[in-house]
């Protein structure tokens, strides 16, 4: 309480006072945010952590955190036949996500930088596709792709991840077009430079990082899909999600194995988003914010 | 075309301006011709085929081709009271998980909009949960978090006192949202922690200077500027968890019974398990119905927000 009759003379004490207690309550807002953290990564942490236990460190309660690393769950689950699923998950995404940019660019041009009569109408056509439940259509899809003998291939993976994702991107980069600063049309159109010079040397550079947020947030769902996976694959197509299904009725629930093949399925997108976070918010916001 | 007649009177030219004009807007149409035939085509044809197929009486796994029933699945979806059910458990866990994930969303965006020592690190953890498979999360949540025995949530209730609890089979539905919640909360956070970022400072700063207390401060300043965007956080998120599916195959397979059996895995059941096309499409034409009487009304303001914040923009 010495302070107080201390700050009331002079006046550099008087701010000091207040700048500490802004201080500590800073600190202790800090500690609250990194404990909610640290609940929130936990089950992620715990994924990481018991792929590299032994099967019998995996079981244990209470739950151990020091034990001798191992990669032997990695290895087994690379023998249980991983392999072939993850490329299946890689090619459906990359193929997906291409087929979705080259679509979704040119559609979003139209609704935007010269935008056609009743763009309002065409944009909210490719959203309301995206409210409409996917389960209500797969009795028709799986029943037309058994009858064109498209059952258990990657195209049709493909071109249904397309359609997910197709909405989501031209509303992306319809946003990232309207960001194109008009005067530097003007600029090229009075140098001269025709429609075509005017798209590869003004718009698409300017554009080039919301065509990689898209193709981020395309991959991520592509990737993560599962609904379609299960019902239209089973051998030879199937994804890293149909993996997980498929290793646990063979192989049984165990843990530290379990947790490989989830931490290996999981990855790519984890890392990837991590890079990327700031085009994370604009994606997923579908462009809503910037 | 009170425009052709006006060109008339300025003779040829005039008329070929309106010819160029109509052949120019349908160039510029080109470019969106691929994208919408192919939406078209791959999600609006199918929905047509759904209503159709709700008309016929087929079970691909029993002998005999389909025949026309009319109305009679649409009777059978309305007498069933596993349906019923299914359209409550859909309402319980999107309710449920967007409100619980909003408002956990909201509580780590306003602590990690302050500046604390890692903040940028405490962001790229709590964003983690989204990045994980769901068909991963599910299993382990279903596993390493809720297992009666060994799972990490009983060990933490254990430091308190209490015994240990079969969460997947005693609170099922509670686990599956638990495990939706944990996914799409980083996802509320980030959008809102996006609107309380595009407050402007010297509003916040000036209301702090005039005296007023921080609640007072959020309550009438920031709240009302989240306002689009927790509209835009709960309608994004409730789209997509409104179709949860992996969760509840992953973790409960619908059960115990029917206790988590939603819309979406109630008509994966009739189609895949019970192999019965003409129920499953029934069900799934009452969903769509129901989906766009509620979406219609959400898509109205989501757009509506789209358009405000190009307007501000």
């Amino acid at each position: 309480m010495a302070t107080v009759t201390a700050s009331a003379r002079t006046h550099r004490a008087g701010r000091a006072r207040p700048a500490i207690r802004h201080r500590l309550t800073g600190i202790a807002w800090g500690t609250v945010a990194w404990f909610l953290t640290i609940i929130f990564f936990f089950p992620v942490f715990w994924m990481i952590l018991t792929s590299f236990k032994p099967e019998s460190a995996a079981y244990s309660n209470p739950p151990q955190f020091a034990f001798h690393p191992t990669l032997s769950e990695y290895k087994q689950v690379f023998s249980a036949g991983m392999g072939p699923f993850l490329a299946n998950s890689a090619i459906a995404t990359v193929c997906s996500v291409l087929l979705v940019l080259a679509l979704a660019t040119p559609a979003a041009y139209a609704l935007s930088m010269r935008p056609i009569a009743r763009w309002r109408d065409a944009l909210f056509f490719f959203i309301s596709t995206k409210m409409l439940p996917v389960v209500a259509a797969i009795v028709p899809i799986y029943l037309a792709v058994r009858d064109i003998g498209m059952l258990d291939s990657i195209p049709t993976l493909i071109v249904l991840y397309t359609a997910m994702n197709l909405p989501i991107a031209v509303w992306m980069m319809r946003s990232f077009f309207l960001e194109v600063p008009g005067e530097m049309l003007e600029a090229a159109r009075i140098d001269g430079a025709d429609l075509r010079h005017e798209l590869t040397e003004v718009v698409l550079p300017t554009v080039a990082p919301g065509l990689a947020a898209t193709a981020l947030i395309c991959a991520i769902f592509a990737w993560n899909e599962f609904f379609f996976a299960l019902n239209l694959t089973s051998i030879r197509a199937a994804t890293m999600p149909v993996f997980l299904v498929g290793f646990v009725t063979s192989e049984g629930l165990y843990w530290a194995k379990l947790a490989a093949a989830a931490t290996l399925a999981s990855v790519p997108v984890l890392v990837a988003g991590w890079i990327a976070q700031r085009q994370l918010v604009r994606g997923l916001s579908m462009g809503a914010i910037k | 075309m009170a425009t052709v007649t006006a060109d008339k009177t300025v003779h040829l030219p005039g008329a070929r301006g309106q010819e160029r004009r109509t052949s120019e807007s349908w160039l510029r149409r080109i470019p969106l011709l691929p994208a919408l035939l192919f939406t078209i085509l791959i999600t609006q044809i199918p929905f047509l085929l759904t209503i159709y197929y709700s008309l016929q009486s087929w079970n691909i796994a029993k002998p005999g081709s389909p025949h026309w029933v009319g109305l009679n699945n649409y009777g059978a979806v309305f007498s069933d009271p596993v349906f019923y059910g299914a359209l409550l458990h859909t309402i319980e866990i999107t309710f449920g998980s967007v409100l619980i994930a909003t408002l956990l969303g909201l509580a780590l965006a306003l602590l990690l909009d302050r500046k604390f020592l890692g903040r940028g690190l405490a962001r790229t953890l709590l964003i983690s949960p989204f990045l994980i498979m769901p068909a991963a999360a599910a299993l382990l949540w279903k596993t390493t978090m809720l297992d009666p025995v060994f799972g990490i949530v009983n060990w933490v209730i254990g430091w308190f006192g209490f015994a240990p609890v079969d969460f997947t089979t005693s609170q099922p539905l509670a686990s599956v949202i638990a495990t939706v919640v944990w996914q799409w909360t980083p996802f509320e956070m980030l959008i809102l922690l996006a609107g309380l970022q595009s407050q402007p400072r010297d509003v916040l700063e000036a209301s702090r200077v005039d005296g007023a207390s921080a609640w007072s401060t959020f309550r009438e300043l920031t709240l009302p500027h989240l306002r689009s965007y927790l509209e835009l956080g709960v309608l994004l998120g409730a789209i997509y968890v409104v179709n949860t599916f992996d969760a509840i195959y992953m973790i409960t397979q619908g059960g115990p019974g029917t206790a988590t059996t939603n819309l979406p895995f109630y008509i994966y059941q009739r189609a895949f398990e019970g192999f019965d096309i003409g129920q499953a499409a029934a069900l799934g034409v009452v969903t769509v119905v129901g989906t766009i009487i509620v979406a219609t009304i959400a898509l109205r303001t989501v757009f509506q927000l789209f358009i405000e914040n190009e307007a501000r923009a």
